[in-house]
Protein backbone atom coordinates (compact mmCIF):
# COMPACT_ATOMS: atom_id res chain seq x y z
CA UNK A 1 0.00 0.00 0.00
CA UNK A 2 1.50 3.57 -0.99
CA UNK A 3 2.30 5.53 2.07
CA UNK A 4 -0.02 7.86 1.76
CA UNK A 5 -2.98 6.10 1.42
CA UNK A 6 -2.34 3.93 4.80
CA UNK A 7 -1.78 7.47 6.28
CA UNK A 8 -4.90 9.01 5.11
CA UNK A 9 -6.58 5.75 6.03
CA UNK A 10 -5.38 5.82 9.71
CA UNK A 11 -6.51 9.68 10.08
CA UNK A 12 -9.76 8.70 8.71
CA UNK A 13 -10.43 5.81 11.45
CA UNK A 14 -9.50 8.76 13.54
CA UNK A 15 -12.07 11.27 12.19
CA UNK A 16 -14.89 8.46 12.22
CA UNK A 17 -14.49 7.93 15.89
CA UNK A 18 -13.93 11.19 16.81
CA UNK A 19 -17.62 12.18 15.30
CA UNK A 20 -19.03 9.49 16.49
CA UNK A 21 -18.11 10.51 19.65
CA UNK A 22 -18.90 14.38 19.53
CA UNK A 23 -22.41 13.35 17.39
CA UNK A 24 -23.22 11.61 20.56
CA UNK A 25 -21.93 13.82 23.22
CA UNK A 26 -22.59 16.90 21.90
CA UNK A 27 -25.83 17.12 19.07
CA UNK A 28 -28.76 16.84 20.78
CA UNK A 29 -31.31 14.24 19.13
CA UNK A 30 -34.62 15.19 20.12
CA UNK A 31 -33.73 17.61 22.49
CA UNK A 32 -31.72 14.86 24.22
CA UNK A 33 -27.94 14.20 24.16
CA UNK A 34 -27.28 10.31 23.53
CA UNK A 35 -24.63 10.45 26.23
CA UNK A 36 -24.05 12.87 29.03
CA UNK A 37 -21.46 14.83 28.37
CA UNK A 38 -20.59 14.61 32.41
CA UNK A 39 -19.64 11.25 31.78
CA UNK A 40 -18.14 10.69 28.48
CA UNK A 41 -17.08 14.75 27.99
CA UNK A 42 -16.62 15.71 24.08
CA UNK A 43 -14.04 15.19 21.90
CA UNK A 44 -13.62 19.38 21.37
CA UNK A 45 -13.50 19.73 25.24
CA UNK A 46 -10.55 16.89 25.59
CA UNK A 47 -8.45 18.84 22.57
CA UNK A 48 -9.58 22.60 24.22
CA UNK A 49 -7.61 20.46 27.39
CA UNK A 50 -4.79 19.00 26.05
CA UNK A 51 -4.40 22.72 24.09
CA UNK A 52 -4.16 24.18 27.64
CA UNK A 53 -2.25 21.78 29.41
CA UNK A 54 0.58 22.88 26.76
CA UNK A 55 0.05 26.24 26.07
CA UNK A 56 0.43 27.35 30.07
CA UNK A 57 2.91 24.66 30.20
CA UNK A 58 2.01 22.64 33.37
CA UNK A 59 1.70 19.51 31.57
CA UNK A 60 5.37 19.59 31.23
CA UNK A 61 6.75 19.29 34.45
CA UNK A 62 4.44 15.82 34.48
CA UNK A 63 5.67 14.48 30.97
CA UNK A 64 9.47 14.84 32.13
CA UNK A 65 8.76 13.40 35.13
CA UNK A 66 6.93 10.48 34.18
CA UNK A 67 9.79 9.83 31.30
CA UNK A 68 12.40 9.97 33.77
CA UNK A 69 10.65 7.20 35.61
CA UNK A 70 10.09 5.36 32.43
CA UNK A 71 14.15 5.61 31.49
CA UNK A 72 15.77 4.81 34.66
CA UNK A 73 12.90 1.93 34.93
CA UNK A 74 13.88 0.57 31.66
CA UNK A 75 17.94 0.84 31.99
CA UNK A 76 17.93 -0.48 35.59
CA UNK A 77 15.28 -3.35 34.77
CA UNK A 78 17.20 -4.16 31.33
CA UNK A 79 20.88 -4.31 33.01
CA UNK A 80 19.44 -6.57 35.96
CA UNK A 81 17.57 -8.76 33.39
CA UNK A 82 20.80 -8.96 31.22
CA UNK A 83 23.43 -9.48 33.96
CA UNK A 84 21.25 -12.11 35.70
CA UNK A 85 20.36 -13.11 32.07
CA UNK A 86 23.85 -13.74 31.63
CA UNK A 87 24.52 -16.22 34.56
CA UNK A 88 21.68 -18.36 34.58
CA UNK A 89 22.36 -19.14 31.09
CA UNK A 90 25.99 -19.89 31.21
CA UNK A 91 25.34 -21.72 34.76
CA UNK A 92 23.19 -24.75 35.05
CA UNK A 93 23.01 -25.07 39.19
CA UNK A 94 22.37 -21.26 39.40
CA UNK A 95 18.99 -21.84 36.99
CA UNK A 96 18.20 -24.81 38.08
CA UNK A 97 18.14 -23.92 41.40
CA UNK A 98 16.70 -20.67 41.06
CA UNK A 99 13.93 -21.58 38.82
CA UNK A 100 10.54 -21.98 40.65
CA UNK A 101 11.93 -18.62 42.82
CA UNK A 102 11.87 -16.76 39.33
CA UNK A 103 8.70 -18.43 38.04
CA UNK A 104 7.19 -17.18 41.35
CA UNK A 105 8.32 -13.90 41.44
CA UNK A 106 7.05 -13.19 37.79
CA UNK A 107 3.38 -14.57 38.23
CA UNK A 108 2.94 -11.95 41.37
CA UNK A 109 1.06 -9.46 40.04
CA UNK A 110 3.55 -6.36 40.27
CA UNK A 111 0.24 -4.05 41.75
CA UNK A 112 0.18 -5.73 44.76
CA UNK A 113 3.91 -4.21 44.85
CA UNK A 114 2.94 -0.67 44.67
CA UNK A 115 1.78 -0.37 48.17
CA UNK A 116 4.85 -1.87 49.65
CA UNK A 117 7.36 0.23 47.24
CA UNK A 118 5.83 3.23 48.52
CA UNK A 119 6.67 2.33 52.32
CA UNK A 120 10.35 1.35 51.02
CA UNK A 121 11.17 3.73 48.55
CA UNK A 122 8.46 6.89 49.66
CA UNK A 123 6.09 8.87 47.32
CA UNK A 124 8.89 9.80 44.90
CA UNK A 125 10.09 8.96 41.70
CA UNK A 126 11.75 5.65 43.39
CA UNK A 127 9.18 3.58 44.15
CA UNK A 128 7.67 3.82 40.62
CA UNK A 129 10.81 3.22 38.87
CA UNK A 130 11.02 -0.10 41.28
CA UNK A 131 7.65 -1.23 39.89
CA UNK A 132 8.84 -0.23 36.33
CA UNK A 133 12.29 -2.22 37.15
CA UNK A 134 9.62 -5.34 38.49
CA UNK A 135 8.13 -5.87 35.17
CA UNK A 136 11.46 -4.81 32.62
CA UNK A 137 13.52 -7.00 34.70
CA UNK A 138 11.63 -10.66 33.55
CA UNK A 139 10.74 -9.75 30.35
CA UNK A 140 14.87 -8.71 29.21
CA UNK A 141 16.03 -11.48 31.85
CA UNK A 142 13.83 -14.30 30.08
CA UNK A 143 14.94 -12.98 26.53
CA UNK A 144 18.62 -12.93 27.40
CA UNK A 145 18.23 -16.31 29.00
CA UNK A 146 17.18 -17.64 25.79
CA UNK A 147 18.91 -15.83 23.63
CA UNK A 148 22.54 -17.35 25.04
CA UNK A 149 21.04 -20.98 25.30
CA UNK A 150 19.93 -20.92 21.95
CA UNK A 151 23.31 -19.62 20.46
CA UNK A 152 23.67 -21.27 16.99
CA UNK A 153 26.53 -24.39 17.90
CA UNK A 154 27.72 -24.46 15.13
CA UNK A 155 28.46 -20.26 15.14
CA UNK A 156 29.58 -21.40 18.39
CA UNK A 157 31.52 -23.98 17.40
CA UNK A 158 32.96 -22.16 14.83
CA UNK A 159 34.16 -19.64 16.83
CA UNK A 160 36.09 -21.76 19.02
CA UNK A 161 37.91 -23.43 16.14
CA UNK A 162 39.02 -19.41 15.74
CA UNK A 163 40.45 -19.45 18.71
CA UNK A 164 38.11 -17.34 20.86
CA UNK A 165 38.38 -17.24 24.49
CA UNK A 166 35.74 -17.09 26.47
CA UNK A 167 36.07 -13.46 26.78
CA UNK A 168 36.04 -13.18 23.09
CA UNK A 169 33.12 -15.93 22.51
CA UNK A 170 31.19 -13.25 24.87
CA UNK A 171 32.02 -10.52 22.91
CA UNK A 172 31.49 -11.30 19.44
CA UNK A 173 28.70 -14.12 20.25
CA UNK A 174 26.91 -14.45 23.26
CA UNK A 175 26.59 -10.86 23.74
CA UNK A 176 25.24 -10.43 19.75
CA UNK A 177 22.62 -13.08 20.35
CA UNK A 178 21.51 -12.13 23.50
CA UNK A 179 21.01 -8.64 22.26
CA UNK A 180 18.87 -9.27 19.52
CA UNK A 181 16.33 -11.29 22.02
CA UNK A 182 16.69 -7.80 24.40
CA UNK A 183 15.75 -5.75 21.14
CA UNK A 184 12.82 -8.02 20.04
CA UNK A 185 11.16 -7.54 23.58
CA UNK A 186 12.12 -3.87 23.02
CA UNK A 187 9.00 -2.33 22.28
CA UNK A 188 7.10 -4.53 24.78
CA UNK A 189 9.75 -4.09 28.06
CA UNK A 190 9.80 0.08 27.14
CA UNK A 191 5.63 -0.22 27.65
CA UNK A 192 5.94 -2.11 30.51
CA UNK A 193 8.24 0.46 32.13
CA UNK A 194 5.86 3.71 30.94
CA UNK A 195 3.25 1.09 32.48
CA UNK A 196 5.11 1.01 35.71
CA UNK A 197 5.63 4.53 35.91
CA UNK A 198 2.24 5.37 35.32
CA UNK A 199 0.63 2.87 37.74
CA UNK A 200 2.88 3.92 40.71
CA UNK A 201 2.13 7.24 39.56
CA UNK A 202 -1.81 6.45 39.93
CA UNK A 203 -1.48 4.86 43.42
CA UNK A 204 0.48 7.88 44.95
CA UNK A 205 2.52 10.47 44.13
CA UNK A 206 2.42 14.42 43.68
CA UNK A 207 3.56 14.74 39.86
CA UNK A 208 3.37 12.21 36.61
CA UNK A 209 0.89 11.44 34.35
CA UNK A 210 -0.51 8.84 36.36
CA UNK A 211 -0.76 11.86 39.04
CA UNK A 212 -2.77 14.13 36.61
CA UNK A 213 -5.65 11.61 35.57
CA UNK A 214 -5.99 10.31 39.12
CA UNK A 215 -6.54 13.99 40.26
CA UNK A 216 -8.82 14.48 37.52
CA UNK A 217 -10.92 11.56 38.62
CA UNK A 218 -10.97 12.27 42.23
CA UNK A 219 -12.88 15.38 41.13
CA UNK A 220 -15.13 14.38 38.73
CA UNK A 221 -13.19 15.55 36.01
CA UNK A 222 -13.67 14.00 33.03
CA UNK A 223 -12.65 15.93 30.58
CA UNK A 224 -9.47 15.79 32.28
CA UNK A 225 -9.02 12.19 32.50
CA UNK A 226 -9.87 11.75 28.73
CA UNK A 227 -6.94 14.94 28.50
CA UNK A 228 -4.09 12.98 30.25
CA UNK A 229 -4.77 9.96 28.15
CA UNK A 230 -4.63 11.60 25.16
CA UNK A 231 -1.61 13.01 26.55
CA UNK A 232 -0.18 9.76 27.56
CA UNK A 233 -1.34 7.99 24.10
CA UNK A 234 0.77 10.87 22.36
CA UNK A 235 3.67 9.70 24.50
CA UNK A 236 3.65 5.95 23.71
CA UNK A 237 4.03 6.78 20.33
CA UNK A 238 6.80 8.88 20.52
CA UNK A 239 8.42 6.39 22.76
CA UNK A 240 7.47 3.53 20.29
CA UNK A 241 8.41 5.71 17.37
CA UNK A 242 12.11 6.31 19.10
CA UNK A 243 12.50 2.96 19.68
CA UNK A 244 11.78 1.95 16.75
CA UNK A 245 14.69 4.26 15.15
CA UNK A 246 17.08 2.62 17.61
CA UNK A 247 16.25 -0.95 16.68
CA UNK A 248 16.65 -0.37 12.89
CA UNK A 249 20.27 1.23 13.82
CA UNK A 250 21.57 -1.89 15.72
CA UNK A 251 19.90 -4.73 14.12
CA UNK A 252 20.66 -3.93 10.64
CA UNK A 253 22.24 -7.30 9.77
CA UNK A 254 18.99 -9.42 10.65
CA UNK A 255 16.93 -10.18 7.57
CA UNK A 256 14.37 -8.14 6.84
CA UNK A 257 15.33 -5.42 8.55
CA UNK A 258 16.25 -3.13 6.33
CA UNK A 259 13.50 -3.37 4.07
CA UNK A 260 11.83 -1.05 6.82
CA UNK A 261 14.51 1.63 6.74
CA UNK A 262 15.03 1.54 2.84
CA UNK A 263 11.72 2.92 1.99
CA UNK A 264 11.70 5.83 3.93
CA UNK B 1 51.09 -43.98 2.60
CA UNK B 2 52.12 -40.24 4.19
CA UNK B 3 53.23 -41.67 6.65
CA UNK B 4 57.14 -40.96 6.31
CA UNK B 5 59.22 -41.57 9.95
CA UNK B 6 61.67 -38.30 9.02
CA UNK B 7 58.48 -35.91 9.10
CA UNK B 8 55.52 -36.34 11.53
CA UNK B 9 51.96 -36.37 10.26
CA UNK B 10 49.97 -33.30 10.20
CA UNK B 11 47.42 -35.50 11.74
CA UNK B 12 47.24 -39.05 13.08
CA UNK B 13 44.28 -40.72 14.34
CA UNK B 14 45.67 -43.76 16.14
CA UNK B 15 43.00 -46.61 17.16
CA UNK B 16 40.29 -43.81 17.53
CA UNK B 17 36.82 -45.41 18.65
CA UNK B 18 33.87 -43.28 19.35
CA UNK B 19 30.69 -44.44 21.58
CA UNK B 20 27.72 -42.16 22.38
CA UNK B 21 25.60 -43.18 25.46
CA UNK B 22 22.17 -43.67 24.39
CA UNK B 23 19.49 -42.07 26.74
CA UNK B 24 18.27 -45.73 27.21
CA UNK B 25 21.34 -46.56 29.24
CA UNK B 26 23.10 -48.61 26.29
CA UNK B 27 25.72 -47.31 24.12
CA UNK B 28 26.65 -46.99 20.79
CA UNK B 29 29.27 -47.56 18.78
CA UNK B 30 29.45 -45.07 16.00
CA UNK B 31 33.11 -45.46 15.17
CA UNK B 32 35.35 -48.90 15.38
CA UNK B 33 38.93 -48.55 16.33
CA UNK B 34 40.67 -46.07 13.20
CA UNK B 35 43.94 -45.20 11.94
CA UNK B 36 44.02 -42.47 9.81
CA UNK B 37 47.26 -40.24 8.74
CA UNK B 38 47.48 -37.40 6.70
CA UNK B 39 51.17 -36.20 5.40
CA UNK B 40 51.86 -32.43 5.35
CA UNK B 41 50.36 -30.66 2.34
CA UNK B 42 48.29 -33.97 1.62
CA UNK B 43 44.49 -33.74 0.40
CA UNK B 44 42.95 -36.63 1.90
CA UNK B 45 38.99 -37.26 1.04
CA UNK B 46 36.78 -39.32 3.58
CA UNK B 47 33.73 -40.89 1.71
CA UNK B 48 31.58 -43.02 2.93
CA UNK B 49 27.53 -43.82 3.63
CA UNK B 50 25.22 -41.22 5.57
CA UNK B 51 25.36 -41.52 9.22
CA UNK B 52 28.24 -43.47 8.99
CA UNK B 53 30.72 -41.05 11.33
CA UNK B 54 32.83 -39.60 9.25
CA UNK B 55 32.17 -36.21 10.60
CA UNK B 56 32.72 -37.62 14.04
CA UNK B 57 36.33 -38.55 12.70
CA UNK B 58 36.80 -35.18 11.44
CA UNK B 59 35.27 -33.44 14.96
CA UNK B 60 38.40 -35.87 16.73
CA UNK B 61 40.45 -34.41 14.20
CA UNK B 62 39.44 -30.66 15.34
CA UNK B 63 39.13 -31.85 19.41
CA UNK B 64 35.43 -30.53 19.17
CA UNK B 65 34.87 -34.55 20.14
CA UNK B 66 37.18 -36.72 22.27
CA UNK B 67 37.50 -39.74 21.20
CA UNK B 68 36.38 -43.03 23.40
CA UNK B 69 39.81 -45.23 22.91
CA UNK B 70 43.10 -43.87 20.91
CA UNK B 71 44.40 -40.62 20.59
CA UNK B 72 44.76 -38.42 18.44
CA UNK B 73 48.26 -36.72 16.77
CA UNK B 74 48.80 -33.25 15.53
CA UNK B 75 52.77 -33.15 14.21
CA UNK B 76 53.44 -35.51 16.32
CA UNK B 77 52.06 -34.48 19.88
CA UNK B 78 48.97 -35.72 21.27
CA UNK B 79 46.13 -33.40 20.93
CA UNK B 80 44.66 -31.61 24.31
CA UNK B 81 41.61 -29.55 23.57
CA UNK B 82 40.51 -27.75 20.40
CA UNK B 83 43.24 -28.58 17.51
CA UNK B 84 44.83 -24.39 17.40
CA UNK B 85 47.14 -25.77 13.97
CA UNK B 86 43.66 -26.37 11.97
CA UNK B 87 40.73 -24.46 10.22
CA UNK B 88 37.53 -26.29 10.38
CA UNK B 89 35.29 -25.49 7.70
CA UNK B 90 31.40 -26.17 8.29
CA UNK B 91 28.89 -27.53 6.25
CA UNK B 92 26.36 -25.20 8.03
CA UNK B 93 26.20 -21.71 8.09
CA UNK B 94 28.71 -20.75 10.65
CA UNK B 95 29.49 -16.89 10.13
CA UNK B 96 28.48 -14.45 12.70
CA UNK B 97 25.03 -13.20 11.53
CA UNK B 98 25.49 -9.63 13.01
CA UNK B 99 28.86 -9.12 11.58
CA UNK B 100 29.85 -7.83 7.89
CA UNK B 101 31.77 -10.32 5.63
CA UNK B 102 34.88 -8.03 6.56
CA UNK B 103 34.51 -8.17 10.23
CA UNK B 104 34.01 -11.91 10.02
CA UNK B 105 37.47 -12.63 8.51
CA UNK B 106 38.63 -9.84 10.36
CA UNK B 107 37.75 -10.99 13.85
CA UNK B 108 39.27 -14.26 12.88
CA UNK B 109 42.88 -12.86 13.76
CA UNK B 110 41.64 -11.06 16.71
CA UNK B 111 42.71 -14.12 19.21
CA UNK B 112 45.54 -13.98 17.36
CA UNK B 113 46.37 -10.44 19.00
CA UNK B 114 46.44 -8.56 15.35
CA UNK B 115 45.46 -5.06 16.15
CA UNK B 116 42.19 -4.13 14.11
CA UNK B 117 43.25 -1.55 11.14
CA UNK B 118 45.47 -4.64 10.19
CA UNK B 119 43.51 -7.16 10.82
CA UNK B 120 40.59 -5.40 8.48
CA UNK B 121 43.52 -4.80 6.16
CA UNK B 122 44.35 -8.04 5.65
CA UNK B 123 40.66 -9.44 5.58
CA UNK B 124 40.17 -6.87 2.68
CA UNK B 125 42.94 -8.76 0.92
CA UNK B 126 41.76 -12.25 1.76
CA UNK B 127 37.70 -11.37 0.68
CA UNK B 128 40.08 -10.29 -2.68
CA UNK B 129 41.17 -13.39 -3.09
CA UNK B 130 38.13 -15.37 -2.64
CA UNK B 131 36.49 -13.13 -5.46
CA UNK B 132 33.95 -10.85 -2.61
CA UNK B 133 36.17 -7.72 -2.63
CA UNK B 134 32.76 -5.31 -3.21
CA UNK B 135 31.06 -7.51 -0.93
CA UNK B 136 33.03 -6.44 2.06
CA UNK B 137 30.22 -4.54 3.73
CA UNK B 138 27.24 -7.38 3.39
CA UNK B 139 25.73 -9.04 6.24
CA UNK B 140 25.60 -13.18 5.59
CA UNK B 141 22.08 -12.84 4.91
CA UNK B 142 22.71 -10.78 2.00
CA UNK B 143 25.03 -13.28 0.51
CA UNK B 144 24.30 -16.38 -1.60
CA UNK B 145 24.97 -19.87 -0.37
CA UNK B 146 28.06 -19.58 -2.48
CA UNK B 147 29.25 -16.54 -1.10
CA UNK B 148 28.78 -17.15 2.35
CA UNK B 149 31.18 -19.96 1.81
CA UNK B 150 33.95 -17.98 0.32
CA UNK B 151 33.52 -15.66 3.47
CA UNK B 152 33.86 -18.53 5.34
CA UNK B 153 37.15 -19.90 3.47
CA UNK B 154 38.58 -16.89 4.09
CA UNK B 155 37.76 -16.59 7.63
CA UNK B 156 39.49 -19.44 7.82
CA UNK B 157 42.91 -19.72 5.61
CA UNK B 158 43.42 -15.63 6.95
CA UNK B 159 44.68 -17.38 10.44
CA UNK B 160 46.92 -19.46 8.21
CA UNK B 161 46.48 -23.22 9.80
CA UNK B 162 48.63 -25.75 8.66
CA UNK B 163 45.91 -28.22 8.43
CA UNK B 164 42.14 -27.71 6.82
CA UNK B 165 39.63 -29.66 7.91
CA UNK B 166 36.10 -29.82 6.10
CA UNK B 167 32.80 -31.41 6.68
CA UNK B 168 31.01 -31.73 3.50
CA UNK B 169 31.37 -28.10 2.74
CA UNK B 170 29.90 -27.69 -0.61
CA UNK B 171 27.18 -30.02 0.38
CA UNK B 172 24.15 -27.39 0.42
CA UNK B 173 25.15 -25.46 -2.76
CA UNK B 174 24.03 -26.47 -6.19
CA UNK B 175 25.97 -28.69 -9.05
CA UNK B 176 27.82 -25.61 -10.51
CA UNK B 177 28.66 -23.66 -7.56
CA UNK B 178 30.28 -26.57 -5.99
CA UNK B 179 32.87 -26.53 -9.22
CA UNK B 180 33.27 -23.21 -8.90
CA UNK B 181 34.54 -23.76 -4.94
CA UNK B 182 36.01 -26.87 -5.58
CA UNK B 183 38.74 -24.87 -7.99
CA UNK B 184 39.14 -22.25 -6.01
CA UNK B 185 39.41 -24.69 -3.06
CA UNK B 186 42.32 -26.28 -5.46
CA UNK B 187 43.62 -22.50 -6.66
CA UNK B 188 44.03 -21.57 -3.09
CA UNK B 189 45.45 -24.90 -1.96
CA UNK B 190 47.80 -24.85 -4.26
CA UNK B 191 49.66 -21.91 -3.04
CA UNK B 192 50.71 -23.23 -0.34
CA UNK B 193 49.76 -26.78 0.61
CA UNK B 194 48.12 -27.60 3.50
CA UNK B 195 47.06 -30.90 4.64
CA UNK B 196 43.39 -31.44 3.94
CA UNK B 197 40.77 -33.83 5.79
CA UNK B 198 37.93 -33.16 3.39
CA UNK B 199 34.79 -35.34 4.41
CA UNK B 200 32.12 -35.69 1.39
CA UNK B 201 29.20 -38.33 0.37
CA UNK B 202 30.03 -37.55 -2.90
CA UNK B 203 32.49 -39.37 -4.72
CA UNK B 204 33.25 -37.86 -7.65
CA UNK B 205 34.44 -34.77 -5.53
CA UNK B 206 36.81 -36.53 -3.74
CA UNK B 207 38.21 -37.94 -6.47
CA UNK B 208 38.69 -34.54 -8.33
CA UNK B 209 40.01 -32.59 -5.29
CA UNK B 210 42.32 -35.58 -3.05
CA UNK B 211 45.58 -36.94 -3.56
CA UNK B 212 43.82 -40.13 -1.64
CA UNK B 213 40.64 -41.42 -1.21
CA UNK B 214 39.47 -43.14 2.24
CA UNK B 215 36.24 -45.15 1.96
CA UNK B 216 34.36 -45.99 5.51
CA UNK B 217 31.89 -49.07 5.54
CA UNK B 218 28.62 -48.45 7.20
CA UNK B 219 27.93 -47.73 10.70
CA UNK B 220 27.84 -49.12 13.70
CA UNK B 221 31.07 -49.22 14.41
CA UNK B 222 32.36 -47.97 10.75
CA UNK B 223 35.79 -48.44 9.78
CA UNK B 224 38.11 -47.82 7.01
CA UNK B 225 37.73 -50.17 4.53
CA UNK B 226 39.44 -48.70 1.68
CA UNK B 227 42.52 -46.70 0.66
CA UNK B 228 43.17 -45.32 -3.05
CA UNK B 229 45.65 -42.90 -4.39
CA UNK B 230 44.01 -40.42 -6.92
CA UNK B 231 47.21 -40.75 -9.67
CA UNK B 232 45.81 -37.40 -11.48
CA UNK B 233 48.17 -34.62 -12.38
CA UNK B 234 47.59 -31.32 -10.79
CA UNK B 235 46.45 -28.62 -11.45
CA UNK B 236 43.46 -30.12 -11.81
CA UNK B 237 39.96 -28.57 -13.13
CA UNK B 238 36.89 -30.30 -11.49
CA UNK B 239 34.70 -29.91 -14.16
CA UNK B 240 37.27 -30.86 -16.86
CA UNK B 241 38.89 -33.75 -14.96
CA UNK B 242 36.30 -35.65 -14.64
CA UNK B 243 35.63 -36.83 -18.59
CA UNK B 244 39.38 -38.36 -18.53
CA UNK B 245 39.40 -42.00 -19.06
CA UNK B 246 41.93 -42.27 -15.61
CA UNK B 247 38.96 -40.75 -13.45
CA UNK B 248 36.64 -43.14 -14.91
CA UNK B 249 39.20 -46.14 -13.80
CA UNK B 250 39.79 -44.66 -9.92
CA UNK B 251 35.93 -43.98 -9.66
CA UNK B 252 34.96 -47.47 -10.60
CA UNK B 253 37.71 -49.24 -8.37
CA UNK B 254 36.47 -47.16 -5.48
CA UNK B 255 32.53 -47.13 -6.03
CA UNK B 256 32.75 -51.09 -6.26
CA UNK B 257 33.61 -50.77 -2.60
CA UNK B 258 31.87 -47.86 -1.88
CA UNK B 259 28.44 -49.00 -3.54
CA UNK B 260 28.00 -52.16 -0.99
CA UNK B 261 28.09 -49.46 2.11
CA UNK B 262 26.17 -47.33 0.36
CA UNK B 263 23.31 -50.20 -0.29
CA UNK B 264 23.61 -51.78 3.52
CA UNK B 265 23.33 -48.74 5.37
CA UNK B 266 20.49 -47.65 3.32
CA UNK B 267 19.02 -51.13 4.16
CA UNK B 268 19.35 -50.12 8.10
CA UNK B 269 18.09 -46.93 7.75
CA UNK B 270 14.99 -48.91 6.17
CA UNK B 271 14.94 -51.43 8.96
CA UNK B 272 15.29 -48.97 11.13
CA UNK B 273 12.55 -46.76 10.04
CA UNK B 274 9.92 -49.22 9.59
Amino acid sequence: MNRWTLFALRVGVALVLLTAWHLLTAVPVGGKKLLDPFFFSTPIDVLARVWKDFYTGTIWRHLGITLLETVLAFVTGAVGGIVFGFVFARSAIVAAVFDPYIKAANALPRVVLAPIFMLWFGLGIWSKVALGFTLVFFIVFFNVYQGVREVSPTILANARMLGMNERQLLRHVYWPAALTWMFSSLHTSVGFALVGAVVGEYMGSSAGLGYKIHEAESVFDVTGVFAGMVVLAGFVIIIDMFVTAVENRLLVWRPGAQSTTAQG
Amino acid sequence: MGDNTSTPAAVALRAVSISFRLTDGGTYDAVAPTDLVVAPGEFVAIVGPTGCGKSTLLNVAAGLVLPSTGRTEVFGKPLAGLNGDSGYLFQQDALMPWKTAIDNVAVALEPKGVPRPAALERARAWLDRVGLRVFAERYPHMLSGGQKKRVALAQILIRDPTILLMDEPFGPLDAQTRQIMGNLLLDLWAQDRKAVLFVTHDLEEAIALADRVVVMSAGPAARIVGDYPVALERPRDIAEIRTEPRFHEIHKAIWAKLRGEVQKAYAQGEGRSA
